[in-house]
């Protein structure tokens, strides 16, 4: 035991599991609207994950994460239009694929420009994803968009499921768990990333191009690989909103997503996947919180409604300004100053 | 070229010339490292020796000449393919990664060494954590040898200048290079720490060979077993330290101050700035 202690990857892995016993068992406690809620932030906090490494670890920004998100979103709603029953890791893995397929087209283009530029082209693809299935009507239909049909959970998975917790399965609740699986999965192999030769050498190509190309690092690929790795993980995360909101169309992947997961991914603090989480949680349930609280203090609902996004501008710019490094960031910066003084 | 293998050269730049547009940085200079020697490239400000560094490391395609490394054709070479064929450089500007670590940046210096892929990185397998660790260990092997060991945690950027030199070195020597570049690695340094400087290059002659620019004389005198002198992008002379240091040519670019230990003719802006 203590040997598979020692090592930090079994550790890592051994703490995966547990947390997964864990969400199984809470999620069951939570009701049908907990269990929604605890659905996109998971699939939120599995794109703003993809979008630190990019951003915060490779260095690259992109302003259009959402549109990758909506290529995994409407893969899903087709394949399931046509398969109805096809299973569901086959789903998810051909949405990832596809997704990267497209990632890697971008992340080529992407690789050969500069800071402002990549924003630039990446904002230009926010905004032409959605206005191409508004287009193409047929296949992906237009404004209204694709209806993404529920599924029953799956029996193996219920009878699983039954055993742990003793209670049947809700869709919702299905969903929610298979989506905290995911995030699980996803934060575990990302970190490997990060820590692996793979991170290292992200880094260094986002502190120093030049230095990173004399050491023999080949920045094209080395940045093509980061895109891709992080428009895998939207794919995923689309593809599971797609199932969660059970509709994939044009007003779901508007650049208010894109923003939305970069302001989660600069709110936690960049390049720090507790930060992804951290972000992605409050811009769950910040626009709640605020819009049942302006309600409360007596605005109309309309009024309410739009005290969210200032509420979260307002937020946002306070971080930036008050602590550059992100919550999580100024956190361990605090926590290192304190163990500095100390010594 | 009858007994050209008993001094083969593992740098050989013949003939180069570059021009700037109108400027003639480098006009037909040649030089050679040899194996396990420490040339020197001197010469007043301005003279071409970041220009014939520049080329040296691809940086600078040349205008005309050739470059061949332990004898082959290797002109036009690019920056990012030096470490493949076992060169290693060290800037003027440190080119450091400053929000890594000082462990992590001598590793990415020891990165083609490291057999671990994509895959094994993402499932983190025992085979690629091993790799690592023989890595690592390496480059603590190489902190070890610089005297900077114990800051191999502290990240770079929040490190004092004398000390980031020492990481931008440990980073090239990591890659175990068979030719080390380097730019005025003295720059910047105090008295003790340039002595340190010269011993660290004394030792690293015996296994390898080192290409070294530098305004300081006193170190250039005490480490290079040759010297070539540039002035106005021309190679003025070349030969032993005691050969140059007595040169009517050299003499005069210097204007004619006499070069002494103790560096007084080295000229002051040597940072390249206000040349006129
Ligand atoms: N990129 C460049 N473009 C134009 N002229 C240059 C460039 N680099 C160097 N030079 C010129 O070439 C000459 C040699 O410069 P340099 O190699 O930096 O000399 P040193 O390193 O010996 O001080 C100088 O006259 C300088 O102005
Ligand atoms: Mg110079």
């Amino acid at each position: 035991m203590s040997a598979l202690l020692s090592s930090p990857i079994l550790r890592r892995t051994l703490l995966a599991l547990v947390l997964f016993v864990v969400s199984v068992f809470a999620i069951d406690l939570l009701s049908g609207f907990r269990q929604g809620q605890v659905a996109s932030i998971a699939y939120l906090a599995i794109a703003a994950g993809g979008l630190t490494v990019l951003t915060g670890i490779n260095g690259q920004l992109s302003l259009g994460h959402g549109a990758f998100m909506a290529v995994g979103a409407y893969t899903t709603a087709l394949l399931l239009g046509r398969w109805e029953n096809m299973p569901l890791l086959l789903l998810l893995l051909i949405s990832i694929v596809v997704t990267m397929a497209v990632g890697a087209a971008v992340g080529v283009a992407a690789a050969r420009l500069h800071g402002p530029y990549i924003a630039g082209a990446t904002l230009a693809l926010a905004i032409a994803v959605p206005a191409l299935a508004i287009h193409f009507k047929d296949t992906l239909g237009g404004e209204p968009g694709l209806r993404v049909p529920t599924r029953d959970v799956p029996p193996l998975a219920d009878d699983a499921l039954f055993f742990l917790t003793g209670t049947d399965t809700g869709t919702m609740q299905w969903l929610a768990t298979v989506s905290v699986a995911c995030l699980i999965v996803t934060f575990l192999l990302l970190r490997n990333l990060s820590e692996s030769r793979v991170g290292r050498r992200w880094r260094a190509v986002r502190d120093d191009p030049v230095a990173a190309q004399l050491a023999g690092i080949d920045l094209g690929r080395s940045r093509v690989l980061c895109f891709v790795v992080s428009t895998a993980t939207a794919g995923l995360a689309g593809s599971l909103m797609a199932m969660i909101t059970r509709i994939a169309a044009p007003s779901g992947f508007n650049l208010v997503l894109s923003l939305t997961l970069l302001m989660a991914v600069v709110l936690g603090g960049l390049g720090t996947l507790t930060g992804a989480l951290i972000g992605a949680v409050l811009l769950s349930l910040l626009p709640t919180f605020v819009t049942n609280f302006g309600s409360g203090m007596g605005l109309s609902d309309l009024q309410a409604a739009e005290l969210a996004p200032l509420v979260l501008g307002l937020t946002t710019m306070a971080v930036v300004l008050l602590a550059p490094a992100g919550l999580v960031g100024s956190l361990l910066r605090w926590r290192q100053q304190a163990r500095l003084s100390r010594s | 070229m009858v007994g050209a293998d008993a001094h083969r050269s593992v740098l050989s730049m013949d003939d180069i010339t570059v021009r700037f547009g109108g400027v003639v940085a480098l006009d037909d200079v040649s030089v050679e490292v040899r194996p396990r020697e420490v040339l020197g490239v001197i010469g007043p400000n301005g003279a071409g020796k970041t220009t014939l560094f520049n080329v040296a490391c691809g940086f600078v395609p040349p205008t005309l000449g050739r470059i061949s490394f332990e004898g082959s054709d290797v002109t036009g070479w690019r920056p990012h393919q030096l470490v493949d064929h076992g060169v290693a450089r060290s800037l003027q500007g440190l080119g450091l990664f400053d929000r890594l670590s000082v462990i992590d940046n001598v590793l990415v210096g020891a990165d083609q060494h490291s057999r671990s892929g994509f895959f094994s990185s993402l499932l983190a397998t025992p085979g690629g954590a091993k790799d690592q660790r023989q890595l690592t260990d390496r480059a603590m092997a190489v902190l070890d040898r610089l005297g900077i060991a114990e800051r191999a945690g502290s990240v770079v950027g929040g490190l004092p200048y004398p000390l980031r030199k020492r990481v931008a070195l440990a980073r090239a020597l990591v890659a175990e290079p068979k030719l080390l570049l380097l730019d005025e690695p003295a720059s910047g340094l105090s008295e003790t720490e340039m002595t340190e400087l010269g011993d660290i290059i004394v030792d690293l002659a015996d296994e390898i060979s080192v290409m070294l620019v530098e305004h300081h004389m006193d170190l250039v005198m005490r480490v290079c077993h040759r010297l070539a002198v540039l002035d106005f992008g021309r190679k003025i002379a070349s030969g032993t330290p005691d050969e140059v240091r007595n040169d009517p040519a050299v003499l005069e670019a210097y204007l004619g101050g006499a070069l002494d230990d103790d560096g007084a003719a080295t000229p002051q802006d040597a940072k390249g700035g206000s040349h006129a």
